[in-house]
This record gives C-alpha cells, sequence and structure tokens, in this order.
C-alpha cells in the first residue's frame, strides 16, 4: 500500500487505468453472472420478478433463490449476519471468484475495499413488543431498558453494524489490505466507486473490492421511504410509467453488487479478463430546485459527450415519478440517440448497491457485446453493440453520480 | 525556499486548522486545559434513566442547545461548532471549496419516534406487527422529518450546505478508526492533486440507552461506576472496559504549498496514514496483533520515518482488558526495545471512548502536544497492569517537546488505522 505520487503523471503510461476485472451480482432476477448476462443479451426483457404479498401493499423485488453456503461456508458465520450482511458478504464473494482472486491469499491480504453500506437492521419481534408494552405503561424509558437489557441479542448488534459488512468479508473472504465502510443512501455507492477510482488513478491502489447490498424485503426500510410516500403502491409498472400507478414510484429490490477494479498494469500482470474500462466518474449534490439538479447532470454528464459509437445508459433511476422525468429529460438532451435502460425498473431500487449494479451490469454488456433489450415500453432498441456506457444515479433524496465506462474492444 | 513535497514526492498535507469538543467542553482551549489538567469529562449519565442498567456514566456532551434531542441535530451540531472553530483559526471565512470527509455515527429512528408513530397507529392486530401499523400510519400521513433523521447523508448535506464544501461529501464509518479513516481519505484526496484543501470532519452524539446497552450486552463497557471519573483507566490492572462518550473534532488539511502562498500558520504536517483490516473475530483483534503491528508499521513508512522517529504515541487506550494488552504488544513488536523511552499516552482516561469521532480528536490533541510541548497524562493510573510495562505518563502531564507523533485507533470489525504527525517545520 505505498502510495506514490501521481498528480501530474499521465496516467494511461503508468498503467494506472482503472479496469473492472471481477463482478459479483445478485438480484430478483438471479444469482451471479450467468442470468443477468442473459438478460443483457435476450431479444426481449424478461418479466420482473416482483413480490406483491409478503409487505403488501408494497411490492418489492425480492432475493432470489440462493444457496449462502457456496459463499459463506461456515454456518457459524452464516449465523452472525442477517440477510443484508450476508448478501454483501456473498456477492463479494462471487466478484472475487469472478476475477480469479478468490483463493489468492496475497491478492486477497493486499486488496483494498470500500464498501457502501447502510445498516440499522432491526428486529421486529423485540420492538414490536418494547411499542406494544408502552402503549400500556408510562414509564416508557425505564421499560426500554428493562426490555432491551433482556431481549436484545448481543449479536444483532453487530448485524445492524454499518462496517460490520465489510468486517465480515474480511472474515470470510480474507480481504484485509484495507476496509472502509461509506455511508449516505446512493452517494455512499457513488462515493465508493469515485474514491477507489482516484485511488486507483494516482497509485495509491492497485486493487479494490468496491460495492454494496441492499434488503428490500425489510418492513423497517420500507417505513423509511413511506414516510416521504415514496413507494409505489399495489402493483409493478414500467419504471418511466409509474405516474400512472398509486403513490411515488419507487419500488425496492434486493440487490448485491460488488466489482474488482485494478489498475490496468495489475490486471495485466496476472492476465486477468477485463471488462471494460473506468474513465470518467464523478458525484455532486446541492439544492435540486430551479433547474440546478439539471445543471449538476449536464455537467457530470459532460465527459460523455461527443462521437465515439454507439452509447448505452444504463439508468439507475429510483422511480420517484418528477426525479425521473427529469432526469430522463436531460439524458434526452445531452445524449439524443443513445440507447437508454432504466435497470432499477427489473431489479428495483437499491439505495446504497444502485449506483455499484450499474456499472456491473454496464460491463457485463458493453464485454459481452449486448444489444440490450429494452426494459420499459419508453426505450427504444439498440441497432448495435454499445462501445461506451453511461451509468447514472440520482438519489432519491440528494445526491447524482456519473461514471462512463470504456468497452475494451475499442481500447486494444 | 522550503519542501513542500515528502519522501516519495507528494505534497505534504500541513494542518491549518483544528476544532474539538468533548465533554470536558467546547473548543481547544478548554479542552487542552482540563486535559493537561488530568480532569475527567465522565460523569453518571443524566439523558436517560439507568435505573437496572450495569453501566450508569458516560462522556456525553450535554452543554449544547439542540432544537431537537436526538442523535443527528446532536452529531450535526458538535460536527457544525468544531468546523466553526477550525475554519476560524485556519483564517477561512467564505466558502470552504474543497471536498468534505465525515466520520458519523449510524444512525437510526430514535425510540420516541417510534412511540409517537405507535401512539397514532391502530392497535397490534397481530403479534409482531409494530411495523406493519407504523407503515400504515405513515400512509395516512407522512412525516419527511422522520426520513431525513435517519438518512445517513443528511449530517454531511447540512455540514456541506453550511461550509460550501465541494463535490459529494463522503460520510464513512470504520468503527472506533472513523475519525483517523476521514483524516486519511482528505491526506489522499491531496496527494491525489484532485484538491488543495480539504475538511475532515469526525462527530459522535449518539449516546443513547439502546446504544449503551448494546455494547454492555458485548461486555465492552466499564461496570465500575463510583466514582465516574475513576473508571476509566487504560493499562491498568483493574480496567475493565471503556467508557462510551461524545465528542467531535474537525481538521482543516491543506497542501503545504498551499497554506505558505496564503500565509497560513501550520499546526503540523500529517506525515503518514496506515491501515490493515483484522479477520480474526467481528469484535476481537488477532491475539498475535499482527493487522495493528501491519497499521503502525505502514503509517511509519508511509510517514518515511523510522521508529526512533517517535516522540510520543497517542495510544488508542480504551481501557478494556484486550484492546490494551494487544495494542501494548503491537508497540512493543514495532518499537522493540525503544518502547520504553516513548512515552504514550491515552486521552480516553479522561474523555472515554468518543467512538466514531475518537481519531480525529485525538488526532487534534497528537497535534496540540506538538505545539505546546505538554504531555497529556493518563489519569487514574494507580494500579499499572504488570504485564504492560509502558511510560503512561502517568496522572500528571509532562512537559516535553517532541516533533512526531503516532495516534492509533482500533475497532470493531477489523479497523485499523494509524497516523503519523510531525511538527512544523517538516
Amino acid at each position: 500500500m505505498t502510495q506514490t505520487d501521481s498528480t501530474q503523471t499521465d496516467t494511461r503510461q503508468a498503467g494506472r487505468d482503472v479496469v473492472i476485472t471481477g463482478i459479483g451480482i445478485v438480484t430478483s432476477q438471479g444469482v451471479g453472472i450467468a442470468p443477468h448476462r442473459a438478460l443483457l443479451t435476450a431479444p426481449v426483457a424478461p418479466e420482473p420478478v416482483v413480490e406483491l404479498e409478503k409487505l403488501a401493499p408494497y411490492p418489492v423485488h425480492p432475493l432470489p433463490a440462493i444457496d449462502w453456503s457456496q459463499q459463506i461456508p461456515k454456518r457459524g458465520d452464516q449465523r452472525q449476519m442477517e440477510n443484508w450482511q450476508r448478501l454483501g458478504v456473498f456477492t463479494a464473494g462471487l466478484a472475487l471468484e469472478d476475477a480469479g482472486l478468490k483463493d489468492d491469499t496475497d491478492a486477497c491480504g493486499s486488496m483494498d475495499m470500500i464498501v457502501a453500506a447502510g445498516g440499522g437492521e432491526r428486529d421486529i419481534k423485540v420492538d414490536s413488543l418494547i411499542v406494544d408494552e408502552a402503549l400500556k405503561r408510562n414509564d416508557r424509558e425505564q421499560l426500554l431498558n428493562e426490555k432491551l437489557t433482556t431481549e436484545l441479542r448481543p449479536t444483532l448488534f453487530l448485524a445492524q453494524l454499518s462496517n460490520l459488512m465489510a468486517g465480515n468479508i474480511s472474515i470470510v473472504h480474507k480481504v484485509t489490505g484495507s476496509s472502509r465502510t461509506f455511508m449516505g443512501e446512493e452517494a455512499a455507492g457513488i462515493s465508493a466507486v469515485e474514491t477507489a477510482f482516484h485511488r486507483i488513478r494516482a497509485g495509491q491502489s492497485t486493487h479494490t473490492l468496491v460495492g454494496g447490498a441492499f434488503s428490500a424485503e425489510r418492513a423497517d426500510m420500507l417505513l423509511l421511504v413511506e414516510a416521504i410516500g415514496a413507494h409505489s403502491l399495489h402493483r409493478w409498472l414500467p419504471l418511466w410509467s409509474r405516474a400512472e400507478g398509486e403513490g411515488g414510484g419507487m419500488i425496492m429490490g434486493t440487490v448485491g453488487a460488488f466489482l474488482v477494479l485494478e489498475s490496468r498494469a495489475h490486471a495485466q500482470a496476472r492476465g486477468a479478463q477485463i471488462y471494460a474500462q473506468i474513465s470518467e466518474i464523478a458525484g455532486d449534490r446541492g439544492l435540486r430546485d430551479e433547474g440546478r439538479m439539471e445543471r449538476r447532470l449536464e455537467r457530470l454528464l459532460e465527459p460523455a459527450k461527443g462521437e465515439g459509437g454507439e452509447t448505452l445508459i444504463f439508468s439507475g433511476a429510483s422511480g420517484m415519478v418528477a426525479l425521473a422525468e427529469r432526469e430522463k429529460s436531460v439524458l434526452d438532451h445531452v445524449l439524443p440517440g443513445a440507447a437508454l435502460r432504466a435497470y432499477g425498473g427489473l431489479a428495483g431500487h437499491s439505495l446504497e448497491a444502485q449506483f455499484p449494479l450499474g456499472l456491473a451490469l454496464a460491463a457485463l454488456a458493453l464485454q459481452c457485446g449486448a444489444r440490450v433489450p429494452p426494459f420499459d415500453p419508453a426505450e427504444t432498441a439498440m441497432a448495435a453493440p454499445a462501445s461506451r456506457a453511461v451509468v447514472t444515479t440520482v438519489g432519491h433524496q440528494r445526491g447524482e453520480g456519473v461514471a462512463l465506462l470504456v468497452a475494451e474492444a475499442q481500447e486494444a | 525556499m522550503r519542501a513542500t513535497r515528502d519522501h516519495l514526492g507528494r505534497p505534504l498535507v500541513a494542518v491549518t486548522g483544528m476544532g474539538v469538543m468533548t465533554s470536558l467542553g467546547q473548543g481547544l482551549a478548554d479542552n487542552w486545559r482540563a486535559l493537561t489538567d488530568g480532569v475527567s469529562g465522565i460523569h453518571a449519565v443524566s439523558r436517560f434513566p439507568t435505573d437496572g442498567l450495569s453501566t450508569r456514566i458516560a462522556g456525553t456532551v450535554d452543554f449544547l442547545d439542540l432544537p431537537l434531542q436526538n442523535a443527528v441535530e446532536r452529531s450535526y451540531a458538535m460536527a457544525r461548532e468544531t468546523t466553526i472553530e477550525a475554519l476560524a483559526q485556519a483564517g477561512m471565512s467564505s466558502d470552504f471549496n474543497g471536498p468534505l470527509f465525515l466520520a458519523a455515527p449510524p444512525i437510526e429512528p430514535e425510540w420516541s419516534a417510534r412511540f409517537a408513530l405507535a401512539d397514532r397507529a391502530g392497535p397490534s392486530q397481530k403479534p409482531d406487527d409494530a411495523y406493519d401499523r407504523f407503515l400504515a400510519a405513515m400512509r395516512e400521513r407522512p412525516d419527511p422529518a422522520f426520513h431525513e433523521a435517519a438518512l445517513f447523508g443528511a449530517v454531511s448535506e447540512r455540514l456541506a450546505d453550511r461550509f460550501g464544501t465541494r463535490g459529494l461529501p463522503v460520510t464513512l464509518s470504520t468503527a472506533c478508526a472513523s475519525g483517523a479513516t476521514a483524516i486519511q481519505l482528505g491526506v489522499e484526496a491531496i496527494r491525489q492533486g484532485r484538491t488543495d484543501r480539504a475538511l475532515t470532519v469526525a462527530t459522535d452524539g449518539s449516546v443513547s440507552a439502546e446504544s449503551l446497552i448494546r455494547f454492555a450486552l458485548l461486555s465492552a463497557l466499564s461496570t465500575q461506576n463510583d466514582p465516574p471519573q475513576r473508571a476509566s483507566k487504560p493499562f491498568t490492572r483493574d480496567r475493565d472496559g471503556f467508557v462510551i462518550a461524545e465528542g467531535a473534532a474537525t481538521l482543516v488539511l491543506e497542501s503545504l504549498e498551499a497554506a505558505l502562498s496564503r500565509g497560513a500558520r501550520v499546526y503540523g504536517i500529517l506525515k503518514g496514514c496506515g491501515e490493515k483490516a483484522d479477520l480474526f473475530h467481528r469484535t476481537r483483534s488477532s491475539p498475535d496483533g499482527g493487522p495493528a503491528i501491519a497499521t503502525i508499521r505502514a503509517a511509519l513508512e508511509d510517514a518515511g520515518l523510522a521508529e526512533d522517529a517517535i516522540g510520543y504515541i497517542n495510544a488508542h487506550g480504551t481501557s478494556t482488558p484486550e484492546n490494551d494488552k494487544m495494542e501494548y504488544g503491537a508497540m512493543s513488536a514495532v518499537f522493540a526495545d525503544g518502547l520504553a523511552a516513548i512515552p504514550v499516552s491515552s486521552n480516553k482516561s479522561m474523555i472515554g471512548h468518543t467512538l466514531t469521532a475518537a481519531g480525529a480528536v485525538e488526532a487534534v490533541f497528537s497535534l496540540q502536544t506538538m505545539q505546546t510541548g505538554t504531555l497529556p497524562p493518563t489519569i487514574n493510573y494507580l494500579n499499572p497492569d504488570p504485564a504492560i510495562v509502558l511510560d503512561v505518563v502517568p496522572n500528571v502531564k509532562r512537559d516535553a517537546q517532541v516533533t512526531a507523533v503516532l495516534s492509533n485507533s482500533f475497532g470493531f470489525g477489523g479497523q485499523n488505522a494509524s497516523l503519523v504527525m510531525t511538527a512544523e517545520p517538516a
């Protein structure tokens, strides 16, 4: 982890282009690369997988059938986590395996890690017990002391702690070069990739595991979004058509998305497969009124303008009706002719994992030369495979990020 | 002309402004006076009833006026105040116009908010349906304040607006190493050449009944409640856990070149950062101290300093049986026989463990140690642990000029970070 200065160095000469060499991905569409490559290359998009009953009136994209032990072999480790952390650890394992680094002790021991995490998984039983009892009592603070002391499972605290997803990745996959956890909803995912990118470009890191996970099937998380009335209710609708439905437009999705990022020199030295290069990435925030958000997005999209063949946009739009419309109109204006795909329509919205998921899908689509089918009636077919992909995420409350990915073939 | 690049040709990173708040008070001057006088900020908890709890003491910050009594408001207010102080010291009055790196505690809705929701929701229809009822109540009447109070990005949003920082702020948590990680991210950004300055802030105002009980259930907290100011006793034989506390600190980082060119006063150099994750256990460190050793060595290497250059160590020193033993082992491995000649003190003996804020709070105190030529003591050092042979600056401050300081931070989840700071001129 010795850091060298890069300020004025030509990063290309130094082999410090940032490339994606491993992808871990879990959505309601399935586990791992195969089902996602299939959906990206299919003639028509698959049906969304939506759970309508379990958390009604909120539709959610659920966790697919998954065998945790494939990536978390020890039952003891599985028991120390709830599904949110399990999913992150599982997906991180997929990314390491895909990069060919899973059992490479030296590589994992020097690998940096940035995880975009939420947290705060509640014990619904304990919380219910406490509020029900509190309705009958006046000494609520005393009641809290009694019940929390006797009812909380000590291990639940660790399952709630944001940085324990990374902690469990260290334990299960032996990734120990460094471990950093970023928080703050969608922006955490943007900053995680952005920070990893700049560290590699500057020679501060040679290989970094980056990503996040989100568990949608949690009433405590749904409550957060319902506090601003942002959920779509009762049924699934295509993402760009959510204004036709009831509610605010968001449908949450259970997602795990991790990437292995490397400097080109590091990847080439070990003969790694390269999915795509990240050529630009940036995030910003601020007030969103009076066209400010549009101006920020236009500036973030600036590097994606211009020539360069077919462009594919993976929009991480949350589905919130007004925000989605505003993002789409900026994209239509700045990148006319690009093929737009709102992946949140198929996978759901996944907060911290949303931006990493977009990069995972974009890298996969570029690598396999996919003519990605429209995910939505408002999207048009692609004439040819894309040579570049733009990934956007507009946070449901704040924060915007854009990445530009370039296909490898064009680089050669 | 003096060098503004380090041994690897990277920009040197200067600290040009500092602000701090702990249970000892607001501002660097008051804190430093109390800290060097050996005053403890630990007291009986008054924020919530503690009847029936095994731990009833903390280093909470109770002197702030808050619009609402919750962890977000408290964490924000502390971060705002320490940032105002740091920017004033740095002589910066307009928009900061550089990135913000914020270490902030993971936050959740307060229990009072859950009770309020339960009061306006219908009664229980079936077992374990509290959240169904909460959701129904929210559908009836949304509550944007509830949303904002539970978003992890809320504190950095307000700081970014208030101080005019640039770009997307990073909010991070590396448990008890968070404050050090925030500083490390700022150092890296300046070394990358992406910015001349970075605002690094760490804050933790999250002490509540639930947070205290959670740590108590892990047997991490001292239960020596009486007297409170004696509970935190790092490196002693009768230490029995840390004392949970609150605090905040802000450091203004600038490339030395930019600082000098605007004529800023330089309070010290952030010379090196090291980190190494531990895979041994979720809450316990590798018994051999391997990752902590690697972390300290990485910080020294990054700083381009040999072991014998370090004149003082600001220890993590939590007063838990395990940390202090492990940290001593790690320091012994790195500094070998030289350790005997290095004073090592723990600020936590007086301010408790400020968790998310600790790394930054202790970095400020480390810099102040070099600035003033005074080593703050480790108080409550009455019954030394015979297995830990250290010069802990026992009980009373000491005059000593030091030019390079190591500050350690270790946390749950295998988090380890160390900082090396040097006096100006570097």
